[in-house]
C-alpha cells in the first residue's frame, strides 16, 4: 500500500507551514518532527496525560489525538509561541518559575496552555475551579501543589495586564 | 503507539461521507472527534483501511427545535458546546450533572455526541441519558434514513443497531417536563474516569405532588446502558418518601448484573449503583421542591 | 564563605528552557540519517520459543534491518549484575539477569524478542507485524506463595526452585524479648507498590561515527557514567570512545536507574552495525511492562512489647516478588527489612526475607525502594499493638523513639550499602510533636471527631514515622571551573531528573565564589563532561554530589585567594571574595575579576610552577562512610463516603528532618512530589496481573496516576538535625515524601469508618473504594 499523503497548510504560533504528510500522521508528531516544535511533549498517546496539549485556536486539544491533516488550515498554538518575541516570559510561565510549579518539566508545556486557555476564559477562578481545570495533565514530579498556586497566581498576573 | 495506514478523505457532505461508508463498509470508520477512536487507533485495537473524516459538516453541529418540548442536537455537536449552552443544559438538565464527568476540558473541546452514542461505550454517560429521557436517534445512510429508540439503538458492548452503512445523525430529546426534577450522578475513581456506576434519574410528579413518572438509566453496570424503569415503577402513583426510594434502589440491585473490572468488583457496583439510585432520585425529587 | 543563597529558596536556573519548550529531551534528538526502532515483545508471561521468522518483515518497504537473539552473536550474553548482594553471612543469593533478546525462552510479557529498524517509527511498528513468532507456552509464575511450592512451574530452569534469595538478619535475642513480652500482636500484611510511570518515559539514541570511531548516546539514564563503562566494555570499545549523555529528562523515580536494559544494548550495536544514528522512544504501553516495577511483599510479622508499650522485639518473615530477574540485587527486600526498625528502639529484631522469581516484570526500587513496605508493617503494627494495650497511637510511638542521645544509633544489621546500619544523627520527639501539633491532634480526638461523628460524617486521623536511609556511598564527584568570562562551569557525574541540581549545587558554588547562582553553569549527566561516578538514586544527589560541589568550589576559592594575594602582593587573610570579583578589605577600588584570575591562571608565556596547575578549576570527590539517616512524621486527616467509600483528604502534614537544607522550595517540592506518589500508591494505582502474567490495566486510564484533584494541600514544617557524616550536613529528601503514606491511610481510614470496633484490620496497600466495601462486608456479615 503506498502511503497516504495529504498537502497541508497550517498556522503554528502565527507562522505559516506548508507541508507533505502521510494521513497517518499524530499532530503531536507532525508539530515536534516535522516542524521542530518539540515543546510540545508526548507522553502516552493515548489522550490520557496531557503533556501534548496544545490550542486549536483558542481552545486546549490533546495533539496526540488528533491527525495533522486534521489540521489543514487551522491556526495552532504552542508552548514555543507563549513567550514575546523580546523573550518575555508570558504570565503563566512567569507564575510557574515564581512557584516552583515545575519540576522535570515534562509535563510543563501542555500544563502551560491549558492554563492560558482556562484563565483566559476564566479571570478568576477558585482553587476548586484550578484543581478541576488541571485534572486532565498528569506531573508526577509536583504534586500539584506548586501548580495550582502558580495558577491562581498567573490569574493574577492576567487580570492586572489586562486592566 | 502509532497508528497503522489507512486512507484519510475529508467529507464534503453528508452524501459523500454515506457514499464512502456504503462503499468501504465496515473497513472504513467515520471519524469525529476521534477522541475514542484515534487512541484504539493507537493501540493498533482499531485499524480501519478508510477513515471518512466528517468534521467538515457542519449541518451535523447544531441544535434546534423541531418541535415544541423537544431537542434535536446534531452528532457533531462537541461536548464543550453543549456544555457552553445555557439554553440547552437549562431544557436537559442532566446533561449539566453528566457533562463535567466526561474526560477533561481537552478531550470535551474534541469529542462529540453521536461519535460517544455510536461509539457505545457502556461506562460512557450519555448513552445512559439517552436511555433514560427516551431519545429518538436519527440514523441515515447513502439509502435513506430511519429512526431508532435509544433504548434499540444500544445493542451490546461497543455495539449499536448502526449497520455497516450508516451513520447517527441526530438526537432527539424531550425538554424536561413540568413538574419534573433530573439528576445525574456517578462513581469513578478520579474526576473525569470511566464510571464504575452512574445513574440517570428523571422524577415527574402530578398535580397532588404524587409520583406521576421515574426515568432511570444506569451506566456502567452492563454491556449496554441499562433501563431501570421497571425498578422504579413501585413508586409511581405515590409520595415519594425514603422507603420508597430505598425500594427502588433494592430493585436496581436486583435488576443490574455488573461484571467488575480492574477498578471495583461486580458486588461492589451493584452496591454503588443502588446508593446511586437513592441519591439521584432523591436529588431529582428535591429539584423539583426547589423549582416549585 | 558566605551563605547568602545557602538556604535560601533561590528560584530555578533550569526553569527557562523548561517553561519555553527549549529544553532537550531524549526524543528532541534528531540526527541525519536517523533510523527508528521498535521492538517485538513477548505477549505470554513464560514459554519456551521455538521458533522466529522475521523474514516478511525484512521485506517490507522502509524497514532497513530485523535482528533475533541469534543475530547478535558473541554480543549476547546476559547482562551483568547491577547491584552486588551486601555480604550477608547465611545468604543465599541465585543471580538471573535479563538478557538483551529472549532466546530460548520468555519469562514475562514484553520481554523483547525481536528488534526492527525503519525509516520511521510507523513503519518498525508495521513491521512488528509481519514477524511470525512460534511459542510453547509454560504455566506462568505469578504468584509468590505459590511460586515456592515444589509443583510451581520454574522461572529459572536451572535453579531447583523460583528462590530468588534467602536472607536472615537479628539483632538481640528475640525469643527472650517474645517469652518477657506482655502482648504479642502478629499479623499478615501484604503490600503492593507500583510503577514509577515517570510522564516521559525512557528512550535511547545511538550515533556511531565510523570515521572517528566515537559513539555517542543519548539515553534517559540516571546513571550516565555507569551505562558509559558497561556498554563500552559489551561493545569492545575503549571508555573514551563511548560518550553518554543523559539530556533533560522527564522524570526517573528509580526504574531509569536500572541497566542493561535491553534497548540500551541493541541500539549502540545497531548503529554500529548499521552506521547510522538510530532512536527508540519507548511508548506508553511498552513503558508498562518494559520499564521496571516495583510490587508486592508478604509479611508475617509479630511485635512484642512490655505493660506500657515499649517494643521488646520484632519478627518478621517475609516472601518479595523480584520478577523475572533479579539484576538489581537485594536493595529493595533489604530496604524493607532495614526499615522497618524506623525511628524506634527494638532491642531485638529477627528478620528473614526470601525473594522470589516470578513471570512478571523486573523489580528495582522506585521511590521508596522497598522501604514502604517496611514502614507499613512496622506502623500497622504499633496501631495494633496501641489498641490492645489501650495506649494512645502517638503516645505508643512516642514512648518508643530513639533518644536523643543516643546517637549515632547502631541497629547492627547490614544495610543495602553494605555498612551496618547506623542511624548517624537525629531528635525524633519534636518532629512528633511538631506533627501532632500542626495536625491538632488532640483537638481532632477530642473534640472534632465526636462532632463529625454526630453529623454522621466519617473522619479520621492517621499518623505515622519512618526513618529513612539516605545519601549512600559509594562517591561522587564535581568539577568547578571559573572560565575566563567570570562564569563558573560545573560538571558532575550524576543524571538529573527535575530534582533542581542546576540550582542547589549552583548555590553551593555561589556561596563559596561569591557569585550569583545563575552565573553558575551545572552540567549533569554527560560523560565527556565529567569521567567518574554513580548516578542519581536512594536520596542521594545532594549529598553526595552537594558535598563534591563543595569541596571542589571550595578549592577553587583557595585557588582564587592564591591567585590574587600573589597579583597584589598582600596576604590571603585580606582579601575579600564577592561580587564575581577578589578586591583587598577596605580598598573596593582595587579589586580583580575571577574571570581575570582565571586567564591569569593559564598563561600563555612563563612557565607553570611545579606543585600547581594551570587553571582556575578543581575536581574533588566525596564519598561518605554510610548513610545519612532523614526522618521524618506525616499526618492526615480524611474523610469517607460510608456507603460508596469514596474518600477525601482533609488535611495532610508532613514534618520532616533532612539535616541542613540546601533550597527549601526545592525540599519542599520534593516532599509534595514523594506525598503524591504515596497516595497513588496507598489508594489508587494498583498493578492488576491475571493468573496467566497479563497486565490487565497497562494504560494511563486504567492504572491511576493521582491527578490534580486527588492529591491534597500539604502543610510541611521541619527541623534540622544536621548530618555528622558530610560536611555540608544534609540528609537525603527525595523518598520522604513517599514512605510512610500507606501507614497513614490505614490508620485514618480505619479510624475514619471506626473499624476496629467492628474488628476489621486494613493490611493492605494499596486500598480502593471497591476494596474497603469488600473488608468491611466480609467482616459484616
Amino acid at each position: 500500500m503506498q502511503p497516504d499523503q495529504h498537502e497541508i497548510e497550517l498556522t503554528v504560533n502565527g507562522t505559516r507551514y506548508r507541508r507533505t504528510v502521510e494521513s497517518r500522521m499524530l499532530l503531536s508528531d507532525f508539530l515536534r518532527h516535522e516542524l521542530g516544535l518539540a515543546g510540545t511533549h508526548v507522553g502516552c498517546e493515548h489522550g490520557v496525560c496531557g503533556a501534548c496539549t496544545i490550542l486549536l485556536e483558542s481552545d486546549p486539544v490533546r495533539s496526540c489525538l488528533m491527525l495533522a491533516v486534521q489540521a489543514n488550515g487551522r491556526a495552532l498554538a504552542t508552548v514555543e509561541g507563549l513567550a514575546s518575541a523580546d523573550g518575555e516570559l508570558h504570565p503563566v510561565q512567569q507564575a510557574m518559575h515564581a512557584h516552583h510549579g515545575l519540576q522535570c518539566g515534562y509535563c510543563t508545556p501542555g500544563i502551560l496552555m491549558t492554563m492560558t486557555a482556562y484563565l483566559t476564559e476564566h479571570p478568576s477562578p477558585s482553587e476548586d475551579e484550578v484543581r478541576e481545570a488541571l485534572s486532565g495533565n498528569l506531573c508526577r514530579c509536583t504534586g500539584y501543589q506548586n501548580i495550582v498556586d502558580a495558577m491562581m497566581d498567573a490569574a493574577a498576573r492576567m487580570r492586572e495586564e489586562a486592566s | 503507539m502509532k497508528p497503522a495506514p489507512f486512507k484519510y478523505v475529508l467529507a464534503s457532505s453528508l452524501d459523500h461521507a454515506l457514499a464512502l461508508k456504503a462503499e468501504h463498509g465496515d473497513e472504513a470508520r467515520f471519524l469525529a472527534g476521534g477522541q475514542s477512536l484515534i487512541p484504539a487507533m493507537n493501540f493498533r485495537l482499531a485499524r480501519p483501511s478508510v477513515l471518512i473524516d466528517i468534521n467538515g459538516l457542519t449541518s451535523l453541529a447544531g441544535i434546534d427545535r423541531p418541535e415544541a418540548g423537544q431537542v434535536r442536537v446534531g452528532a457533531l455537536m462537541r461536548y464543550r458546546a453543549l456544555e457552553r449552552d445555557g439554553e440547552f443544559l437549562r431544557s436537559c438538565p442532566l446533561f449539566a450533572d453528566a457533562l463535567p464527568h466526561i474526560a477533561h476540558p481537552q478531550i470535551r473541546n474534541r469529542g462529540t455526541i453521536g461519535g460517544n452514542l455510536s461509539h457505545a461505550d457502556p461506562a460512557s454517560e450519555l448513552p445512559a441519558l439517552a436511555v433514560a429521557m427516551q431519545a429518538k436517534m436519527r440514523i441515515r445512510s447513502a439509502a435513506g434514513g430511519r429512526t431508532v429508540a435509544a433504548s434499540d439503538f444500544f445493542a451490546g458492548l461497543l455495539t449499536t443497531d448502526l449497520a455497516s452503512d450508516e451513520m447517527l445523525v441526530d438526537i432527539t430529546y424531550p425538554v424536561l417536563a413540568p413538574r419534573s426534577g433530573a439528576c445525574f450522578m456517578e462513581v469513578a475513581r478520579r474526576r473525569g474516569d470511566f464510571a464504575i456506576a452512574g445513574v440517570a434519574a428523571v422524577v415527574t410528579l402530578d398535580e397532588e405532588r404524587r409520583c406521576a413518572s421515574v426515568r432511570l438509566a444506569l451506566c456502567g453496570v452492563g454491556e449496554t446502558p441499562v433501563d431501570a424503569g421497571a425498578a422504579a415503577l413501585p413508586m409511581v402513583g405515590s409520595r415519594v418518601t425514603g422507603e420508597s426510594i430505598d425500594a427502588v434502589a433494592a430493585g436496581v440491585r436486583e435488576l443490574i448484573a455488573p461484571s467488575g473490572n480492574v477498578h471495583a468488583s461486580a458486588d461492589y457496583q451493584r452496591h454503588v449503583a443502588g446508593e446511586l439510585v437513592r441519591r439521584a432520585i432523591r436529588t431529582a425529587h428535591q429539584r423539583i421542591s426547589h423549582a416549585a | 564563605m558566605s551563605t547568602r543563597f545557602f538556604g535560601a529558596p533561590v528560584k530555578r536556573n533550569e526553569d527557562r528552557k523548561l517553561l519555553t519548550g527549549q529544553a532537550l529531551f531524549i526524543d528532541d534528538v534528531e540526527l541525519p540519517g536517523m533510523l527508528h526502532v521498535a521492538f517485538l515483545r513477548s505477549q505470554v508471561a513464560h514459554a519456551r520459543l521455538k521458533h522466529i521468522d522475521v523474514s516478511r518483515a525484512r521485506k517490507r518497504p522502509g524497514v532497513v534491518a530485523v535482528y533475533v537473539a541469534e543475530d547478535y552473536g558473541d554480543y549476547w550474553q546476559p547482562c551483568p549484575l547491577l547491584v552486588q548482594p551486601p555480604p550477608i553471612p547465611g545468604s543465599t543469593f541465585n543471580p538471573r539477569t535479563q538478557v538483551p533478546l529472549a532466546r530460548d525462552k520468555v519469562r514475562y510479557v514484553g520481554e523483547p524478542l525481536a528488534v526492527v529498524v525503519a525509516e520511521s517509527r510507523y513503519l518498525a511498528e508495521d513491521a512488528l507485524d509481519d514477524i511470525d513468532v512460534e511459542l510453547e507456552s509454560l504455566s506462568a509464575v505469578v504468584d509468590i506463595e505459590r511460586a515456592l511450592k515444589s509443583s510451581s512451574a520454574r522461572v529459572h530452569d536451572d535453579l531447583g526452585s523460583n528462590i530468588a534469595a534467602h536472607v536472615h538478619q537479628m539483632k538481640g535475642d528475640y525469643r527472650k524479648a517474645a517469652a518477657n513480652a506482655q502482648i504479642i500482636v502478629k499479623r499478615r500484611f501484604r503490600y503492593e507498590h507500583g510503577i514509577s510511570s515517570p510522564i516521559e518515559t525512557r528512550g535511547v539514541v545511538a550515533h556511531w561515527n565510523a570515521r572517528g570511531q566515537q559513539m555517542t548516546i543519548w539515553d534517559t539514564t540516571q546513571a550516565p557514567v555507569f551505562i558509559r563503562n558497561g556498554l563500552a566494555a559489551m561493545l569492545g570499545l575503549g571508555e573514551r570512545q563511548v560518550r553518554v549523555i543523559a539530556p533533560f529528562v522527564g522524570g526517573g523515580f528509580g526504574p531509569k536507574i536500572m541497566m542493561f536494559y535491553p534497548e540500551e544494548v541493541a541500539l549502540p550495536w545497531i548503529s554500529m552495525r548499521l552506521n547510522r544514528p538510530v532512536k527508540w522512544i519507548e511508548d506508553r504501553l511498552e513503558h508498562f511492562v518494559a520499564t521496571t516495577h516495583e510490587r508486592g511483599q508478604i509479611h508475617d510479622a509479630e511485635i512484642a512489647l512490655a505493660a506500657d508499650g515499649r517494643i521488646l522485639g520484632v519478627k518478621d518473615v517475609f516472601l518479595h516478588d523480584t520478577g523475572a530477574y533479579n539484576t538489581y540485587g537485594l536493595t529493595v527486600p533489604i530496604n524493607s527489612q532495614c526499615t522497618m526498625l524506623g525511628p524506634y528502639v527494638i532491642p531485638a529484631y529477627d528478620s528473614t526475607f526470601t525473594a522470589v522469581f516470578t513471570n512478571l516484570p523486573i523489580v528495582t526500587p522506585y521511590r521508596g525502594a522497598g522501604r514502604q513496605h517496611g514502614v507499613f508493617v512496622i506502623e500497622r503494627l504499633l496501631d495494633l499493638a496501641a489498641r490492645e494495650l489501650d495506649i494512645d497511637r502517638a503516645e505508643i510511638r512516642r514512648r518508643n523513639l530513639i533518644p536523643p542521645d543516643a546517637f549515632p544509633y547502631n541497629n547492627e544489621i547490614i544495610f543495602q550499602d553494605f555498612a551496618p546500619l547506623s542511624y548517624d544523627s537525629g531528635n525524633y520527639e519534636p518532629v512528633l510533636a511538631k506533627a501532632l501539633d500542626a495536625i491538632g491532634y488532640q483537638r481532632f480526638l477530642k473534640e472534632e471527631q465526636p462532632k463529625f461523628r454526630e453529623e454522621g460524617r466519617c473522619v479520621g486521623i492517621g499518623i505515622a514515622c519512618y526513618v529513612e536511609g539516605t545519601g549512600i556511598g559509594p562517591y561522587e564527584g564535581a568539577k568547578v571551573q571559573v572560565q575566563a568570562n567570570g562564569k563558573v562551569n560545573v560538571a558532575t557525574g550524576i543524571g538529573t531528573q527535575g530534582q533542581g541540581h542546576f540550582t542547589s549545587f549552583a548555590q553551593i558554588v555561589a556561596d563559596q565564589l561569591g557569585i550569583d547562582p545563575s552565573d553558575v553553569d551545572i552540567v549533569t549527566g554527560d560523560t565527556d563532561q565529567f569521567y567518574w561516578g554513580a548516578g542519581t538514586f536512594a536520596s542521594r544527589g545532594a549529598v553526595v554530589a552537594g558535598n563534591a560541589v563543595n569541596e571542589a568550589s571550595a578549592a577553587v576559592r583557595r585557588k582564587a585567594l592564591k591567585l590574587a594575594s600573589d597579583a597584589f602582593e598582600c596576604a590571603e587573610e585580606d582579601l575579600v571574595l564577592a561580587d564575581g570579583k577578589v578586591s583587598i578589605a577596605g580598598i573596593p577600588g582595587k579589586f580583580i575579576r575571577l574571570g581575570e584570575l582565571a586567564q591569569r591562571a593559564n598563561p600563555m608565556r612563563g612557565a607553570v610552577r611545579p606543585g600547581t596547575e594551570p587553571g582556575l578549576e578543581s575536581t574533588q570527590y566525596f564519598g561518605p562512610p554510610s548513610g545519612a539517616t532523614a526522618n521524618g512524621v506525616h499526618a492526615a486527616i480524611v474523610e469517607i463516603d460510608p456507603l460508596t467509600f469514596e474518600l477525601k483528604v482533609l488535611r495532610y502534614v508532613v514534618v520532616h528532618d533532612c539535616g541542613t537544607v540546601i533550597n527549601p522550595m526545592i525540599l519542599e517540592g520534593q516532599i509534595h512530589g514523594g506525598v503524591a506518589q504515596g497516595i497513588g500508591n496507598a489508594f489508587f494505582e494498583k498493578l492488576a496481573f491475571d493468573d496467566q502474567g497479563q497486565l490487565l490495566n497497562a494504560s494511563l486510564a486504567d492504572y491511576l496516576l493521582p491527578t490534580a484533584l486527588d492529591v491534597p494541600r500539604m502543610e510541611l514544617d521541619h527541623t534540622v538535625t544536621p548530618s555528622p557524616l558530610n560536611p555540608l550536613g544534609i540528609k537525603g529528601a527525595g523518598e520522604a515524601g513517599a514512605i510512610p503514606v500507606g501507614a497513614v491511610f490505614a490508620q485514618a481510614i480505619e479510624d475514619a469508618l471506626q473499624l476496629t470496633s467492628r474488628k476489621i484490620e486494613l493490611l493492605e496497600i494499596p486500598l480502593s473504594p471497591s476494596r474497603l466495601f469488600e473488608l468491611t462486608r466480609q467482616e459484616g456479615t
